[in-house]
């Protein structure tokens, strides 16, 4: 998969997540500008996002950035954290997540997250134009690869 | 600027206890706390010594108040507290226990592990009858300037934490008893073993508290030698000694001529570690970035 | 009467699912040093506040507002404020700590319920009854540091509720009068309701050996494979003498689950739950365990099984002082 058309997508759709949840990139108050690096260690991709005020980018690349903050952990452990199936906490304690860096920027992204209820799946797919294919099938992939479901049913009996 | 002494949060034999108060009668404080603050099983030890050692204080010309516990629960420290309000001394409150069992409007004194963080609190206490408090550790110079102003249109004298190992936290667990794999209630007076606290370390070997049974101390010893010019300026009456096992009437009179001035900046401090080895100082909750930070050049 | 389930809410999200989950009272905070969980990305703005206590409401949950810091001096009008703000945004109660700010709110905001933090630390009948008749307490939080008989006697004597925590993180030292963390870091529970800040956190990662240090000074030490505690000073692993380890307590959380009987049984009139800096997902199971268990109480059938160990810091569980043998 060539990561710049998805890069692109990416920021597209996080940028449509934000104006669907405004409060999302208030709660990050003094981390609205920090660069975080978001690293599924069972792919040979890492996410750098910085949430530029509320305009935020996104970049995949194949090397290892720096960032401020980092996240590590599987693919399925970071989706599951941001949304919400799983305690951020938990996964920590049990280092299925690493935190690096600025310990105080990841707790407010998660935090931040947390409160937004994204449903991942039906954001990508009120997507549309020429961004919106590439996502839902990374969507689809994420879904089959981890065995999470991104779809937010009303009052999800996850327990 | 005067010279209190707080009260001993350490354990020790009986006989050191009296001779400490007797070196104290000829020591240039002005004032002394006595009384036992951290654990009240260790009181029945020296407990029938506190009224001679006050009349000697008192007929030296010291100032003295009984401190109260700094955490009452069970039914006996209940009892304890509430007879101090009847031994007509005044009486140091460090846990608001104390101020239940004091006949409304009666003097007292605020005691440095009673929350006195803001005017609203200094303020209401004045109305209970307060008349002298120690503010907590804890407080950057900037609340200490505050309320020593308000402080001073209630008629409260202020003091500050001056020197000794910084109480930070009290607990219902006994740390000692837990060390020595013994039950509280069967501590067999573990804490005794270590009359300046047991220096507590990180696994890399850096020195970081001190354990006093209930009680958890800094490893540090708080020292303002560089803060007394501020102090003196904010209004703060008097600065609060703690007691240690080793040189304190010397520390006693370091502290009085580095109020007078025979003693200059920077002096104090050497000469309190010159006498005191292996001792780190700090003073960083006045005007440090965390309360472990020393302002000075010497440490060892 | 059914013992009244208190739930933490850090975020707006957190709060409808504590509801939806069958709590039966919210607690949470306005975002700023006002309260005790002053955490990066955590807590209410007051639109967000007054939102929350309507959705509360109309389902029957009560909001209680935590104003447990300690008002810094110069700037006890935020204080105020918060205390005037929880009220119009229609709070049922304000949990409050510093004797100035208890003093604020009797004489100027009457009409609002007051609870007594868990910061105050009040530990015995008589300083409670103090705090109830001064300031018009009506519940105290007690501290986490009594055992299950002296909570007992407490009831048999205090003019007021009283509320426990059962379940989340443990304090060991009496909460309100600590200052570990202003000693490492400068930033401290009573100050800037932030206890061992994340701000101070580092994590170091070395051929997996992991290092978790707090303002420079070295907490956990964890070899590949097991868990990593959040580097909280009073749980980490020091050395005294010739001891070393957990001096002070092990990296374990609360888990009174299985005291609910004897809590009521000891007057207790409500069960706290820790954790407003959790995730909307475990408030919402610790929520729906702990329901489970007091609706089993209230209709004498036998208490669920729990299940809540996989949510807590360093996946071991205590009962705390609540069995005396923990001091």
């Amino acid at each position: 998969m060539p990561l710049a058309p998805l890069s692109l997508s990416l920021t597209v759709f996080s940028r449509k997540i934000v104006t669907n949840n405004p409060c999302l990139f208030q709660r990050l108050g003094e981390y609205g500008r920090t660069d975080f690096v978001l690293d599924p260690i069972d792919l040979p991709i890492v996410l750098c996002l910085n949430p530029n005020d509320g305009l935020p980018k996104v970049k995949l690349t194949r090397r290892q950035t720096e960032g401020t903050a980092r996240i590590s952990g599987p693919m399925a452990a970071l989706l599951g954290l941001v949304h919400g199936a799983f305690d951020g906490d938990a996964l920590f304690f049990s280092r299925d997540l690493v935190v690096e860096g600025d310990t105080g920027a990841a707790l407010a992204l998660r935090n931040a997250i947390d409160d937004a209820e994204l449903d991942l799946a039906q954001e990508a797919a009120a997507l549309s134009g020429p961004f919106a294919r590439p996502l839902q099938q990374l969507i689809a992939l994420a879904e089959r690869q981890t065995g999470l479901y991104l779809t937010r049913p009303e009052d999800a009996a996850i327990w | 600027m005067e010279l209190t002494v707080g009260s001993n949060q350490f354990f020790w034999p009986a006989e050191t206890w009296s001779g400490f108060y007797d070196d104290l009668t000829r020591s240039p404080v002005d004032r002394v706390v006595i009384g036992e603050l951290v654990c009240s099983k260790r009181l029945s030890f020296y407990q029938d010594r506190i009224p001679e050692a006050i009349s000697k204080l008192v007929e030296a010309g010291k100032e003295v108040a009984l401190t109260s516990l700094a955490l009452v629960t069970l039914k006996r420290e209940r009892k304890l507290t509430a007879e101090l309000a009847e031994m007509g001394v005044t009486v140091e409150i460090n846990d608001l226990t104390a101020l239940a069992y004091l006949l409304e409007g009666s003097d007292f004194s605020v005691g440095p592990l009673v929350n006195v963080y803001n005017e609203g609190t200094i303020t209401w206490l004045a109305s209970r009858g307060a008349r002298r408090v120690c503010l907590p550790p804890e407080l950057p110079i900037g609340s200490v300037e505050t309320l020593a102003k308000a402080a001073t249109d209630l008629g409260i004298a202020i003091e500050v934490w001056g020197h000794g190992r910084l109480p930070l936290a009290i607990s219902g667990r006994c740390y000692h008893a837990r060390l020595h794999g013994r039950s509280k209630d069967n501590c067999q007076f573990a804490c005794e073993e270590d009359p300046d606290g047991l220096d507590v370390l990180t696994v890399e070997g850096r020195p970081f508290m001190a354990m006093n049974g209930v009680q958890t101390l800094s490893d540090s010893y708080a020292c303002i030698d560089h803060q007394i010019e501020l102090l003196r300026s904010a209004g703060v009456s008097a600065l609060r000694l703690s007691p240690q096992s080793k040189g304190f009437v010397q520390l006693c009179t370091l502290y009085r001529q580095r109020i007078d001035r025979t003693l200059s900046e920077g002096e104090l401090a050497n000469a309190v570690l010159s006498f005191n080895p292996g001792v780190h100082l700090s003073d960083g909750f006045l005007t440090g970035a965390c309360g472990a930070e020393w302002s000075g050049t010497s440490n060892s | 009467m059914v013992m009244e389930i208190v739930c933490p809410a850090g975020t707006p999200a957190a709060l409808r699912a504590a509801v939806k989950a069958g709590a039966h009272t919210v607690y949470c905070g306005f975002n700023d040093e006002t309260n005790a969980r002053n955490f990066p990305g955590l807590n209410f703005n007051r639109s967000e506040m007054r939102d929350g206590v309507a959705f509360a409401h109309a389902r029957g949950a009560k909001v209680l507002v935590a104003i447990n810091t300690f008002p810094r001096a110069g700037d006890e009008a935020i204080w105020h404020r918060a205390v005037g703000d929880a009220e119009a945004c229609g709070a049922d109660a304000v949990i409050l700590a510093d004797l100035g700010l208890l003093d604020h709110a009797s004489r100027n905001h009457p009409g609002l319920r007051r609870h007594l933090s868990v910061q105050a630390a009040a530990a015995n009948a008589d300083v409670i009854n103090f705090y109830a008749g001064t300031f018009g307490v009506r519940r105290v939080v007690l501290p986490r540091v009594l055992s299950v008989p002296e909570i007992a006697a407490i009831n048999a004597e205090a003019e007021v509720e009283t509320e426990v925590f059962v379940f989340g993180g443990l304090c060991v030292m009496a909460e309100g009068r600590c200052s570990l963390s202003s000693y490492a870091t400068g930033l401290s529970p009573n100050m800037n309701g932030v206890c061992s800040p994340a701000s101070h956190v580092e994590y170091n990662e070395d051929q997996g050996v992991l290092d978790a240090r707090l303002g420079g000074y070295l907490i956990h030490r964890v070899d590949r494979g097991e868990p990593a505690p959040y580097p909280t000073l009073c749980k980490g692993c020091f050395s005294a003498g010739e001891k070393a380890g957990h001096l002070f307590e092990d990296p374990v959380s609360l888990n009174a689950e299985r005291l609910i009987p004897q809590l009521q049984k000891a007057g207790v009139t409500a069960l706290k739950i820790e954790g407003r800096q959790r995730s909307k997902s475990y408030v919402a199971q610790v929520v729906r365990n702990f329901r489970a268990a007091v609706d089993a109480l209230e209709a004498r059938r036998p208490m669920p099984e729990g299940m809540l160990a996989r949510l807590s810091e360093g996946q071991a569980m205590t009962t705390g002082a609540y069995k005396k043998t923990w001091r």
